[in-house]
């Protein structure tokens, strides 16, 4: 399956030295990479006084030390596919390290009856040219990163291709792992997922190192694309290493009478960035965004947002909470706008942050453009710490202060996670959450 | 909703009238090295302050426009075009009869003189670059409040002026600022000794009248410890067809346990640019306030702040922006929590009416190792019409624990239930309209001193004639 021409040079050639030029992909996706490379090159290094780039650290973002992934070895290969372990049912799986696939267990027989593709996004740009053509990076990425969305472009080689044909429902999630193997290796996830009327489909991503030590730079994007009446469940589960840069640039369009909802649960790296479009194109659509980090240490996430709202009669709902300790940083960056004509429109934000320790750092810019009007739109920011109340009632019954003060944020979490209504997954987030308590505590 | 009460009468079309110009002082049109030198020769600057107005020269030359983030409307100021100063070359009269009786006939046409013998404890009106008439009642002057021109502030009280002066905004804080600095004349000085509360208002006006001009007062008010003041300010200008730039500078000072209000009305007229920087300085246990009302102008630019320097001090922003046809009312406010204790809140009402468009931006601090730090944020927008637009931005950092910030906003438009209601008692959908709007704003007016809040009622309600149906 994952034939690589492969030799020893590639292993350590920087990521800025340029295109290379060893998988067999069409010309036209090559022509398409040679022009990305050119806007990367061309579009400069973003710096703090960008207004996108507000309260990032930007200084985070030398990519010079990054090295385009190589074949990971029998013995990393192994240990990935050991570790390669989610939920306890799934309808299919892709595990990939760097460019490399190195699993992938496709889905049922019936589903691939029924036109379900799924497929590494080098087979699908051959076999399904004219759908993959007409989705891939079809939406400009705005919100800041368009810079990294071109390196994207111009190095991605694998990845996910998903559609879901008229009237199909997967009942089980599909589950996608990427891994970072190897000191200074990068990553290019990318997923489309395209669905069609009335279809349905839970899709949850992985983003794992394999030493968590080593450094490392992932530069993923996503574009879901919900059908008419489609039902679409996006959950991302973020876990890379300790001394990973992350950027994830996610793109969602939702049709009339679609529902969208995501979930980022951000755990690891070093600094990460989530840019979150959500767009409601057409009439009843709605979009649900949702975020949980826990930030320790160092840890930098930078969460960059907007809910557009292009067609009247659509609704958006977004609820991100950090829980932050040590000097660690969030930001929120979020937009609600509401286009012109998009009369209608129900719009909500919130944004909280609880502060654990005296050196973390919250900044919220929650916003709002409005140029229509009948619509309601609200939005909310709060950062605070711990109850007193609620940390005495605990200790009054002679719970641990550490326990206490776990049970508290796990419970100020935990409401954005059960807010998927998918209990299989709400479980495994948790227990993801309970094991960074566990580990920083 | 008729009342006898003539406060401050800031109906736009009464401003809207010229006289001719007579200026002895012209510094002529657009902004070099040789303008800073005029006004210093005819204002007859220390060294010191000529300095500082080259500083603020090359600063506001080296800044960009800040068009990454705020309007590129800022784009149609052509600073070759402005003139920087004008005056009639007389100093500022104490009494109303010395007053040149165009500029008189202008102040009266504003309801100015009323105004002071009516209530108020000092008054100053500036005509375009210079303070024409300045006066502070007796009462208020035994007590040693000082109420001046800035020029005279720095010329007769330079051990207050010079301490205070350039501290609160400093010349490069934006690009305005810096050319405030560069160029500043007029606006009001002001101390108030220890102790010493003044009972009514200290008053200023201000007037731009020639075409093509910038106005650049410069306001210092210092309230010594445990002193309280309020002080308001209202400002018009005749409709010229080519555009006009107002660019001030506020700096207020509360010594421990002072409270300083200060309220604007900004009715200038819709070829104004106003492009404003205010802050204050809140020592321990101080009191800042700012109620700012913008409904004139071309595009407004103001974001009044509070620096909460000591323990338990208090900073406060009532705004209320209101955004008619091709207005865009770019407002907010900033809150630098920089001692423990220290409260904050902002409460920001917009209303959007046809093409306008209503803009809060917010900043709020709270850095490291402060505790008990509180910040309440509410920004409300209303939007009439279906082409009206409003934008919230703000941006909130907090570190540590101990603190607590909460922001709060929403958009609505008006209930078609009340005003069906209304309109089934027999009110017209106009009537029903503006009552609904008045009552958005109501419990934030009612905060206001009562001249203010009825003459903005009444604002509100002719800026709402015609914007139904």
């Amino acid at each position: 399956m994952s034939a690589i021409a492969h030799d020893e040079t590639v292993n350590s050639k920087g990521i800025l030295s340029g295109l290379l030029e060893l998988r067999d992909l069409p010309d036209w996706f090559r022509e398409q990479q040679h022009a990305a490379w050119e806007k990367f090159e061309s579009i400069p290094r973003p710096t703090r006084k960008d207004q996108p780039w507000r309260f990032s650290n930007v200084d985070l973002l030398d990519l010079a030390p990054f090295k385009l992934s190589g074949t990971v070895s029998d013995q990393a290969r192994a240990a990935i596919l050991e570790q390669s372990n989610g939920l306890d049912e799934v309808a299919a799986r892709l595990v990939f390290a760097g460019d490399q696939l190195l699993e992938r267990d496709v889905v049922s027989e019936q589903l691939s009856k029924r036109g379900v593709i799924f497929q590494p996004l080098e087979r699908a740009m051959v076999e399904h040219a004219d759908l993959f053509r007409k989705y891939f990076m079809s939406t400009e990425v705005s919100l800041g990163s368009a810079k990294f969305a071109a390196l994207h472009q111009a190095l991605v080689s694998t990845g996910t291709f998903l559609f879901v044909p008229r009237g199909v429902e997967i009942d089980q999630p599909i589950e996608i792992f990427h891994w970072l193997a190897g000191e200074n290796a990068t990553v290019f996830p990318h997923l489309l997922l395209v669905t069609d009327e009335l279809a349905k489909v839970t899709v949850i991503e992985h983003f794992r190192s394999l030493d968590r030590n080593q450094r490392g730079f992932a530069c993923g994007v996503n574009d879901l694309l919900a059908g008419p009446g489609a039902k679409v469940t996006y959950v991302c589960a973020q876990n890379w290493g300790d001394n990973v840069v992350a950027l994830q640039m996610n793109t969602t369009a939702v049709d009339h009478d679609a529902s969208a909802m995501s979930l980022n649960l951000n755990l690891g790296s070093r600094y990460s960035r989530f840019e979150s479009l959500s767009r409601l194109v057409g009439e009843g659509a709605r979009s649900d965004l949702l975020a949980v980090a826990v930030a320790t240490n160092d840890q930098e996430f930078d969460a960059r947002t907007l809910q557009d709202h292009i067609s009247p009669h659509t609704a958006s709902d977004l609820l991100y909470k950090n829980a932050l300790d040590d000097r660690a940083r969030c930001t929120f960056g979020g937009l609600i706008r509401v286009e012109p004509h998009a009369h209608f429109t129900d719009a909500y934000q919130k944004v909280r942050n609880l502060l654990l320790s005296d050196d973390s750092e919250a900044n919220s810019m929650p916003g709002l453009e409005i140029l229509a009007d009948n619509v309601r739109c609200t939005h909310g920011a709060t950062s605070g710490q711990i109850n007193e109340e609620e940390m005495f009632y605990l200790r009054s019954r002679g719970i641990p202060v550490p326990v206490a003060q776990r049970l508290i944020v796990t419970g100020f979490l935990n409401e954005v996670v059960q807010r998927l209504d998918q209990a299989a997954i709400a479980d495994y987030l948790n227990q993801l959450i309970d094991r960074k308590f566990a580990h920083s505590r | 909703m008729k009342t006898e009460t003539k406060a401050v009468d800031i109906d736009r079309d009464k401003g809207d009238f010229a006289y001719p110009e007579v200026h002895v002082r012209d510094a002529g049109r657009g902004l070099s090295e040789k303008t800073i030198h005029y006004i210093s020769d005819v204002k007859e600057d220390p060294d010191w302050v000529r300095e500082f107005r080259l500083r603020g020269l090359k600063t506001f030359l080296e800044k960009p426009l800040p068009t990454h983030w705020a309007s590129k409307d800022l784009e149609a100021i052509d600073f070759d075009k402005i003139r920087y100063y004008l005056s009639p070359g007389t100093g500022a009269k104490r009494s109303w009869e010395e007053v040149p009786d165009d500029i008189k006939r202008t102040f009266e046409r504003l309801g100015i003189p009323e105004q002071e013998r009516k209530f108020l404890a000092g008054v100053e009106a500036q005509f375009d670059s210079e303070a024409v008439y300045s006066n502070i009642k007796k009462a208020v002057g035994e007590q040693g409040v000082i109420f001046v021109g800035s020029t005279e502030g720095l010329k007769n009280h330079p051990e207050i002026f010079r301490k205070w002066f350039g501290k609160v905004i400093p010349i490069g804080d934006n690009k305005f600022s810096a050319l405030n600095s560069a160029v500043f004349s007029g606006g009001s000085f002001i101390y108030v000794p220890p102790g010493v509360k003044v009972k009514h208002p200290l008053q200023a006006y201000f007037r731009i009248n020639a075409e093509s001009f910038g106005q650049f007062e410069r306001t210092l008010i210092i309230a010594d410890e445990g002193s309280e003041v309020t002080y308001m300010e209202g400002c018009t200008a005749p409709k010229f067809e080519t555009v006009a730039l107002h660019s001030a500078v506020v700096e207020l000072v509360a010594l421990k346990g002072a409270k300083l209000q200060y309220i604007t009305v900004q009715n200038w007229s819709s070829n104004v640019f106003n492009l404003v920087t205010k802050r204050g300085l809140a020592h321990e246990d101080a009191e800042i306030k700012w109620i700012d009302c913008n409904i004139g102008s071309r595009l407004t630019m103001k974001y009044p702040g509070v620096v909460l320097k000591g323990r338990k001090s208090r900073g406060e922003v009532l705004s209320i922006a209101l955004a008619n046809n091709g207005q865009h009312q770019d407002t907010g406010a900033k809150m630098i929590h920089a001692a423990d204790e220290t409260t904050s809140n902002i409460i920001s009402k917009s209303i959007s009416i046809g093409t306008g468009r209503a803009t809060y931006r917010g900043l709020v601090h709270v850095p490291k190792h402060l505790k008990h730090c509180k910040n309440n944020t509410e920004c409300d927008a209303l939007l009439i019409n279906a082409t009206s637009r409003t934008d919230t931005y703000p941006a909130i950092t907090v570190r540590g624990t101990g603190n607590s910030v909460q922001h709060e906003a929403s958009v609505s438009q008006v209930s078609a239930e009340q005003i069906f209601y209304m309109q089934q008692r027999g009110l017209t959908e106009a009537q029903a309209m503006s009552l609904s709007v008045n009552g958005f704003v109501n419990d934030l007016v009612r905060q206001f001193p009562m001249e203010y809040s009825v003459e903005l009622k009444r604002l509100i309600e002719l800026e709402m004639e015609g914007s139904v149906g």
